[in-house]
């Protein structure tokens, strides 16, 4: 059966977020083969539209109005809903990020569905599409299914790869007009905590410091390897505790979960809690100079030793790698 | 003010989690409060401290649920209610959950409502919005800090590690993430305190609801473990020579870089 979906772009320091492409490659194994449709939301968006085409998208639809510069859920909840009505879709796919993660469950309730968050895998088994999803703090995964009527599901980034760009594909780009109004919740500022470049949640390598780090200036080696790799850095409770850093970097049960390519913890035990944000990387490296430490019993390589001798060797040997290719 | 916290009670995930005939194996594992909805149990008793008024803490679940709720008491929150959907409901989801929450804080008059951003075993953070929706009521997600004036609310709110500053008005629904504040523990006469303070007990039939109208709108058809990690290789000899090795590792056989 082909269905027609339609998938969400977001967009972050002016370009198209990584998940917004896997999103459309998560919408086309829904589609088996249907239309899908990508929609770019905001003030000043349409310009993105042709790189959606590129990663996969039939078509793109634009919804720009003053009032969606910045994010609210009746405003974008108004937007997504006037697409709804026109286009009717049987399927719609959104990142699993803030914006995903707070519109989402207001889409799906106003369209009476069923929605399916944090989805890693989809397959598709005797005409029925599977999602897979992790629970219990990533301990577990389920795989679920919708009980009949629209599909709705939200993906977790860097785990569906998106679709290759090919610049050749050509699709339609059109506009729908809608009255936004009556906004309950008014976004009055926005503070930048974050640094600018490489988002944790979408980064393919991350370095992460712990306690072990032993304090703010302790955090450069570990940016000059993130730097070298093209990474982020991010950290463990302990360190944002401790004051080495900002609580924006707290990766764990209580800050963000991530599925890197590549984590490097330096200086990190590996309580549950820490291991509940980052387990399902697809390679863990773990230097800590304590060898009983709990991290290496997730990590793929260990090394240990003094992470101030390792993490500057580590940049070394990979500078040298990237003057060789 | 007419104060409701939406409560979860979780699966401590510090547990093994052990799959039996498809399922997994509650027999004796530790039960919490979820750890958002402590924050959202705090918050709602600094805001009660603050302007008056009274904290109902309500779960959607079954009796085993009544020890958290009691925590939830002893913590300081005014009343309990258990909507024990045991006998009706065979398949729940998000959808299901929500809708019960609804329809039992329809007619309350809720001035605020206070949930966690996710639960940590489910883990779709999708219960606070839908409430939010079927009340026809405002929300904010992830917050970490709430001010209440009269009948407006400035909240201040993570978006993956920004803040936005946020203005909104009363009745409103809010999930609480990590940093909204620091829950206290219950105290011996909490505790006294909390066995004498009311704890309802609602089933569907009281809520004018039909299994029907609960429906789940997904299901669950298969629970399994991630594939068990080989013990990791722990480098040796010279440090400057297991970082090469290390470098050679991650290009040749984990292939990540
Ligand atoms: C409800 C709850 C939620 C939580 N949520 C989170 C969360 O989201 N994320 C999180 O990370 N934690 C979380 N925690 C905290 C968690 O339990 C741990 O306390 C925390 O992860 C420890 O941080 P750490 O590993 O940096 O510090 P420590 O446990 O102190 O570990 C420091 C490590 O550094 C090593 N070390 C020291 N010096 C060096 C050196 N020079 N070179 C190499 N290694 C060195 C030590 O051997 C040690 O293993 C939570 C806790 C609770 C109760
Ligand atoms: C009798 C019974 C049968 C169930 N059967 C199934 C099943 O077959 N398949 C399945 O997948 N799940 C089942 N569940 C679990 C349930 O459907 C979900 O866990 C629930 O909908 C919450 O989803 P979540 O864990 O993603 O919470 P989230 O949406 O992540 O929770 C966010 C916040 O919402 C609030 N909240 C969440 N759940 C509740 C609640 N129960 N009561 C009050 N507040 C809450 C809390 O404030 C929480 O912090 C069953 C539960 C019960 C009680």
């Amino acid at each position: 059966m082909t269905r027609k979906v339609i998938s969400l772009a977001e967009i972050r320091d002016g370009s198209l977020r990584n998940v917004s492409l896997e999103a459309i490659a998560a919408a086309k194994t829904i589609a088996q083969g249907g239309e899908v449709v990508a929609v770019l939301v905001g003030e000043n968006v349409q310009s993105h539209a042709n790189e959606l085409i590129a990663h996969g998208a039939d078509r793109v639809v634009v919804v720009e109005h003053a009032q969606l510069k910045a994010y609210t859920p009746d405003g974008y909840g108004q937007a997504l809903m006037a697409v709804v009505e026109a286009e009717k879709p049987e399927g719609i796919v959104f990142g699993h990020t803030a914006l995903g993660k707070d519109l989402s469950p207001k889409l799906a309730t106003k369209l009476n569905a069923g929605l399916v968050s944090d989805v890693v895998a989809i397959e598709e088994k005797d005409g029925e599409v599977l999602f897979t999803r992790p629970i219990y703090s990533g301990k577990a995964f389920e795989k679920k299914v919708v009980n009949g009527g629209l599909i709705f599901i939200t993906v977790r980034p860097n785990n569906i790869p998106a679709l290759s760009r090919d610049d050749a594909r050509t699709g339609e780009v059109t506009t729908l007009s809608v009255d936004i109004k009556d906004l309950r919740t008014i976004v009055k500022e926005i503070v930048r905590k974050t640094a600018e470049g490489v988002d944790l949640s979408e980064a393919k390598v991350i370095v992460a410091g712990g306690r072990g780090v032993k304090s703010e200036d302790g955090f450069k080696p570990l940016q000059e390897l993130a730097d070298v790799l093209g990474g982020a850095v991010g950290a463990s409770r302990g360190a944002c505790d401790a004051g080495y850093c900002d609580y924006s970097l707290q990766i764990g049960q209580t800050g963000k979960v991530v599925t890197p390519d590549l984590y490097i913890a330096c200086g990190i035990s590996g309580a549950i809690q820490h291991l509940a944000g980052m387990s399902n990387s697809k390679v863990i490296v773990a230097i800590n100079k304590d060898p009983e430490a709990n991290i290496f019993k997730v990590a793929d390589y260990g090394i240990v030793g003094d992470l101030f001798e390792v993490v500057p060797l580590l940049t070394e040997e990979f500078k040298k790698l990237k003057v060789h290719s | 003010m007419n104060i409701f916290v939406l409560m979860k009670r979780t699966f401590d995930t510090e547990e093994k989690i052990v799959i039996n005939n498809g399922k997994v194996n509650e027999e004796g594992a530790e039960f919490i409060i979820n750890p958002y909805d402590e924050y959202a149990i705090e918050e709602a008793i600094q805001v009660r401290d603050k302007v008056g008024g009274e904290v109902t803490v309500v779960t959607v679940g079954n009796e085993d649920a009544e020890k958290e709720l009691r925590t939830a008491l002893a913590m300081g929150c005014d009343k309990a209610v258990l909507i024990n959907i045991e006998d009706d409901v065979e398949e729940s989801d998000q959808f299901t959950t929500a809708k019960v929450l609804a329809e039992y804080l329809k007619d309350k008059e809720p001035h605020l409502i206070l949930a966690g951003n996710v639960a940590i075993d489910g883990g779709s953070g999708q219960v606070g919005p839908r409430v939010a929706e079927l009340l026809g009521i405002p929300y904010v997600t992830t917050i970490t800090k709430l001010d209440i004036d009269g009948d407006k609310a400035t909240v201040v709110r993570d978006v993956e590690g920004d803040e936005e500053v946020i203005e909104t008005s009363l009745p409103l629904l809010v999930t609480a993430q990590q940093g909204l504040n620091e829950p206290r523990y219950p105290s011996l006469p909490g505790i006294m305190k909390a066995k004498k303070k009311p704890l309802d007990e609602v089933e569907l039939d009281d809520l004018d609801l039909d299994e029907d109208d609960v429906e789940a709108k997904t299901k669950t058809v298969e629970i399994f473990l991630p594939p068990k990690k080989e013990a990791g290789k722990i480098l040796q000899g010279e440090l400057t020579d297991q970082v090469k090795e290390l470098v050679t590792l991650l290009r040749t056989e984990a292939k990540v870089i």
